[in-house]
């Protein structure tokens, strides 16, 4: 279990994290978003012991990350946004030097090595140099050497950034396997990929958090209005001017094509109405269903939302 | 112990993998080798000529006359050398982000700093193992002492030490591995050259000035006396930088 408090970092004088504090079970996929310099890697560094906190604590299994660094470090796997990786080792070398200084015992390193080696894949390049291979490979070394010990807890800082998207859908599969074994938390700004991993995600920005909370209770919370999609084969110049006309109807605006957007108050159910009218006049109804907020419209709600006060 | 040795072996594989051991040690080799032969034919040709004045026999001593100054000579090629051994120590891991995985392994930072102290100390070991093929050969055709010969390597490779933990400290200061080097070498030759202000300087200055120098206390090994007072001052120059470089690199982490 991973309690964070209070915890603020400070570069010189500039702010990267202010007063975060959040809880993470045990067994959570739990992903931090936020934009570029919003503190997501900060935040990892100190959860993972390699930097310390300016004010507030990190624990970890009721072990603080500043005072009993040693005990964290044995039961967490890191993997920094750039790969820790020694560009001239041979992949098994590298992974078996990670497991040395990660604490395995030397009789029981092959049997690790091979273990993250079968998992990751790497059975094809466990001889080659690591400089030279590509870097959805490297990317996979890294995670490798994130896990070869076992780790309770893994931390994997953008694990996808720069990868082609065949490399994505692969990695994002490995991960998903290991979500069942591990607390993870993953950061990244590609908001896809953690609706797909995640239960619950942290939204970070300007080194606070906007937002904590599973992605139905964020999607819910969030909405102040439901969003009615409809498509009809006949469209006639009166259809918005009728839509607005209904009651609860907040706004009606032309989409793509021959799609209207029918913006309306919660909890109005006005699917039967819309069909009614459509009937009556004739627009020959294609689809009318529920358009549901994605993350990325709620990231973008509450970045931009946090930043008007300031304006 | 066991980490730092983890540590070591990564670095020392590095050392053997890439071409810069096999360039530093061939140089070194070459320079060493070259000013060793001068200084035996120098002494074989005044062997010769001695048979000449009856006194001048008496002097001839190939302890004094060959080795030491092959020592002497070897610790100035080894100020040139050491500097590029140790630049890649800290600098590298920092500049191409390796560093992050010693940090979130479960190593004592003393640990990591005392492995990479090691994998440059054992590389530098090696070098002058080999250049002791020249002692050897002096075995084959005279008679020399045994004994300034071990204290002579005890001393090479204690000011050695003193170098290695110059440069770790250096490297763990910067990022570039040119910086690092440049750093190591200065400070140094520093202390070095620093005996040499005793000459102008009040006595008491003076004395303290000749103690810190490096090269001051090689003399007495090189002669086959192993003193405390020596001793004590390579063995706390390496540790005082070890130290600095341990507070280097954690004070980094609150940057």
């Amino acid at each position: 279990m991973i309690e964070v408090k209070d915890l603020t970092r400070y570069y010189g004088t500039r702010c990267a994290i202010n007063n975060i504090s959040f809880q993470i079970e045990k067994g959570e996929v739990v992903g931090f978003l936020g934009p570029n310099g919003a503190g997501k890697s900060t935040t990892m560094n100190i959860i993972s012991c390699i930097l310390p906190a300016s004010s507030g604590s990190a624990r970890i299994n009721g072990f603080d990350t500043f005072d009993q660094s040693l005990e964290i470090r044995k039961i967490i796997g890191y993997l920094p946004e750039t790969p820790p990786l020694y560009s001239d080792m041979v992949v098994k070398d590298y992974l078996k030097f990670a497991a040395g200084v990660r604490g395995i015992d030397g009789k029981n390193i092959p049997a690790s090595v091979d273990r993250v080696i079968q998992k990751c894949s790497l059975k094809d390049v466990g001889h080659r140099i690591i400089g030279r291979l590509s870097k959805g490979y490297q990317q996979r070394v890294g995670l490798a050497q994130a896990m070869v010990h076992d780790p309770e807890i893994l931390i994997l800082d953008e694990p996808t950034i720069g990868l082609d998207p065949i490399q994505i859908i692969e990695i994002r599969k490995l991960i998903q396997e290991l979500a069942e074994e591990h607390t993870i938390i993953l950061s990244s700004h590609i908001l896809p990929e953690i609706t797909q991993i995640c239960k619950r995600v942290i939204i970070i920005n300007e080194g606070e958090i906007a937002a904590i909370d599973s992605l139905g209770g964020l999607t819910a919370s969030l909405r102040k209005s439901e969003r009615l999609s409809l498509k009809i084969r006949l469209p006639q110049d009166s259809v918005i001017e009728k839509l607005q006309g209904l009651e609860q109807v907040i706004s009606a605006v032309k989409g793509e094509e021959n799609e209207y957007l029918v913006e309306c108050a919660l909890r109005s159910n006005l699917q039967d109405k819309i069909a009614k009218l459509a009937l009556e006049n004739n627009w020959g109804i294609v689809e009318l269903k529920p358009v549901s907020m994605t993350l990325e419209d709620i990231f973008l709600k509450l970045t931009l939302e946090e930043k008007e006060p300031a304006a | 112990m066991k980490n730092s040795w983890i540590i070591a072996k990564r670095d020392l594989g590095s050392f053997f993998n890439s071409p810069i051991f096999y360039v530093v040690t061939t140089v070194f080799l070459m320079v060493y080798s070259y000013i060793f032969i001068n200084i035996l034919s120098f002494f074989s040709l005044q062997s010769m000529q001695s048979g000449q004045f009856q006194q001048m026999g008496m002097a001839l001593n190939i302890n004094e006359m060959v080795i030491e100054p092959s020592f002497q000579n070897m610790a100035v090629i080894l100020l040139l050398i050491i500097p590029v051994v140790t630049m890649r120590s800290f600098a590298e891991e920092k500049k191409s982000k390796t560093f992050r995985l010693l940090l979130s392994s479960p190593v004592h930072l003393k640990e990591i700093v005392f492995g990479k102290f090691m994998a440059c100390m054992i590389v530098v070991f090696l070098m002058i193992f080999l250049s002791s093929y020249s002692i050897g050969f002096l075995f084959m055709i005279g008679e020399p002492d045994l004994g300034p010969v071990l204290t002579g390597y005890l001393g090479v490779l204690l000011m050695a030490g003193c170098y290695v933990s110059v440069g770790i400290f250096a490297s763990s200061l910067t990022e570039n591995q040119i910086v690092a080097a440049v750093i190591t070498f200065g400070f140094s030759l520093f202390m070095w050259v620093i005996g040499w202000g005793a000459q102008t300087a009040d006595s008491g200055t003076g004395q303290v000035l000749q103690y810190l120098s490096v090269i001051e206390h090689m003399d007495r090994f090189l002669k086959g006396m192993i003193e405390t007072s020596d001793l004590a001052y390579y063995i706390s120059f390496i540790i005082f930088g070890l130290f600095l470089c341990h507070r280097t690199l954690d004070s980094n982490r609150w940057r």
